[in-house]
């Protein structure tokens, strides 16, 4: 049976007056890829980071409606934001590693969670290392510093960070869109096996990109949830004009 | 239909006009406005350049006779007079002349005792108790007119003898430079600057780094625009206010609580230095604090980590070489600081590890002194080689500093 992971009812966003989500309510289910497409500025990033509340760093977001992780709504009073963020973790579109050692980057999440026993540490370096695909690539230069990793190899090492705090969620914004054809068909294969572990939430401008690894796809378009279902049913058969015209290329 | 086929009628045309006058790229042109902009510019950089050297050798050719022990045959008619100016000065310290004295005086530096030299001496003994100041510009008037217009290289050739007891003294760590048997030993001033530097820099820049982290991380946008400003304010403050104020208030307050003896000493001298420089380390931190791009913020928070975790362990790391220079802009600063050295630090020559003790620093010597020495002599030229050991040191630190970043923390930060 098909849990629902993160579950959102009647969800609006606003930035100062503006509204950037518009009644969203959406259902997504445990350890499948979840898709978000639609143009610029239709509000797929916006409710991405809502997700894990990224958007608190931003001045002047209110947020009305329930946004319900486990059943519990993230948006309450007594929620601790810190932990909700080691649950439901992130990758950004750009690459992003931290200005220390490939070592480093990884131990980063599970030391400042109070592990710091080096053997240990090793331990989830190496496990979350090899889930993340690149671990052949980095084992013998540990110690030098991630900046100096080419693009793809980046993206993926930020991808081995957030799994090394063990997430229950995985948010991907846009993770490949500034990779080369290469490096975006292996963060595909690794997102398809990651969602044997972990629920993937995925936001993307390629529609092939959707098409080959989500399961159910969301289509946005300014602020509003259009259609969502079954990615299969989005991209053959879809119940909405604007979808059909969208992922046929007629706008966006 | 008409309006657009007129459009397209007229623009056809203006294009076949405007092919007349194509840009023309065989030619080149010469363009006296860059090429005399371009001259100016470098004529700038380089006069800037010239000078800053220009002033490097004035002070180390200052400097250089001390070390002139070469055996010069001396002329007596010159190196008289330097003698004469050098006992009166001698004298003038000591109100008390014995005729012992004088004779030993004179067996010390001279081993023919001349009779003008005594002459001199007792002159100038002879009158009532003259004022310090007034008996050092009566030996200064004296010298200068003794030796006429040739003061510099009566120094630079007599002076081998003197010279040479005073470079001995150098490496010592009594700096008496005004005596009968002046001494110039500049280890007791090297001691004391680094200790008032290493004082001053232990107090600025914990508060400094930390207040830029606060400002930089933690305070909201309003709280940033009262703060930072209000901090770099403090930068262009006269040392000689902050002289001032620690010379009056902090060195009570300081003593009250800490209750040592000496109510000037380098603990309070750097402090206030300290104050002189916080604003300098805060701005350069604050910059390199807020240069860390935010993707480092944003991967750090959604990791799970809290605001202060992401500070200390991700922003703090990733600004290292801005917050390097930082300090080392502050240790310029407090290096070359002269009054607030003056008017804090007690300008006792003391060589002693103790913080509660009062210090002479290199900066705050030539300001003290310059004015009061006579020129071309021994003293003179020491002044003048602590101002090019002022150059060096500032150099080293800088070079050592250039090296680390750029060698060592950037490779181990940015891989490359």
């Amino acid at each position: 049976m098909i849990v629902d992971k993160i579950h959102t009812e009647n969800m609006f966003l606003y930035y100062s007056t503006k509204m950037a989500l518009n009644n969203i309510s959406i259902k997504i289910p445990e350890k499948k890829v979840t898709a978000f497409i639609g143009p610029s500025g239709c509000g797929k990033s916006t409710f991405l980071r809502s997700l894990n509340r990224m958007n608190d760093l931003i001045d002047g977001v209110k947020i009305e409606g329930k946004v319900m992780i486990d059943t519990i709504n993230i948006y309450d009073k007594n929620i601790d934001v810190v932990n909700l963020r080691k649950k439901v973790g992130m990758v950004f579109q750009k690459s992003n590693p931290f200005a220390k050692s490939i070592f480093e980057n990884i131990a980063y999440g599970p030391r400042i969670n109070g592990i710091n026993d080096k053997n240990q540490l090793d331990e989830i370096v190496e496990t979350a290392l090899k889930n993340a695909a690149i671990w052949d690539e980095v084992k013998d230069r540990l110690g030098d510093s991630a900046l100096g990793l080419s693009g793809g190899q980046q993206q993926r090492l930020c991808i081995a960070r957030t799994l090394a705090v063990n997430p229950e969620i995985v948010l991907m914004d846009e993770p490949a869109s500034a990779l080369d054809p290469l490096s975006t068909s292996k963060i595909e294969e690794l997102i398809v096996q990651l969602k044997e572990q972990y629920t993937i939430v995925i936001v993307t401008h390629n529609m092939q990109q959707a098409a080959r690894i989500s399961d159910h796809t969301a289509f946005f378009y300014l602020g509003e949830l259009i259609e969502y279902d079954k990615t299969r049913t989005i991209f053959t058969n879809p119940n909405k004009k604007q979808t059909e015209d969208y992922i046929t290329g007629r706008f966006g | 239909m008409t309006k657009k086929n007129k459009k397209s009628g007229s623009s056809g045309a203006s294009a076949e006009e405007h092919r007349s006058d194509l840009i023309d790229i065989t030619q080149k042109r010469f363009r006296i406005g860059d090429y005399l902009a371009e001259k100016i510019i470098k004529g700038v950089a380089f006069l800037s350049i010239t000078i800053i050297i220009l002033i490097f050798i004035f002070v180390f050719r200052e400097a250089f006779p001390i070390f002139n022990t070469s055996n010069e045959v001396k002329q007596p008619g010159v190196e008289q007079p330097k003698q004469a100016a050098q006992e009166t000065y001698g004298a003038v310290t000591d109100s008390d002349p014995k005729p012992e004295t004088q004779e030993t005086y004179g067996a010390v530096t001279d081993s023919a005792n001349k009779p003008e030299t005594q002459e001199t001496y007792g002159d100038v003994t002879d009158k009532p108790v003259v004022p310090e100041k007034e008996g050092l510009k009566n030996a200064k008037l004296e010298s200068a007119s003794k030796t006429g217009k040739s003061s510099y290289t009566v120094s630079a050739g007599s002076g081998t003898d003197d010279n040479q007891s005073a470079v001995k003294t150098l490496l010592t760590k009594d700096w008496v430079p005004v005596s009968e048997k002046p001494r110039y030993g500049i280890l007791s001033l090297i001691v004391g600057t680094f200790k008032i530097t290493l004082i001053s820099m232990l107090f600025a820049a914990p508060l400094a780094i930390l207040a830029a982290l606060y400002t930089s991380v933690f305070a909201n946008k309003r709280m940033k625009e009262i703060i930072k400003p209000t901090i770099e304010l403090l930068a262009g403050f006269p040392s000689v206010v902050i002289g001032f104020f620690a010379l009056m208030v902090l060195a009570t307050f300081l003593q009250t609580i800490f209750h040592y003896d000496t109510r000037l000493n380098s603990f309070v001298g750097g402090i206030a230095m300290g104050i002189a420089a916080i604003p300098i380390i805060f701005t350069i931190t604050e910059d390199s604090l807020t240069a860390v791009p935010k993707s480092y913020y944003e991967a750090s928070l959604a990791l799970g980590a809290s605001k202060w975790q992401t500070a200390f362990f991700v922003i703090l790391p990733a600004a290292t070489p801005g917050i390097f220079a930082a300090i080392l802009l502050g240790i310029g600063r407090v290096f070359g600081e002269t009054m607030i050295a003056l008017m804090a630090t007690g300008n006792a020559a003391l060589m002693d590890l103790n913080p509660f003790e009062s210090v002479r620093t290199l900066a705050a010597t030539i300001g003290a002194e310059m004015a009061e020495v006579v020129f071309g002599d021994t003293h003179y030229n020491v002044l003048f080689l602590i101002g090019s050991l002022l150059f060096v040191f500032t150099f080293c630190i800088n070079a050592i500093a250039e090296f680390y970043v750029k060698g060592i923390l950037m490779k181990r930060i940015q891989g490359k």
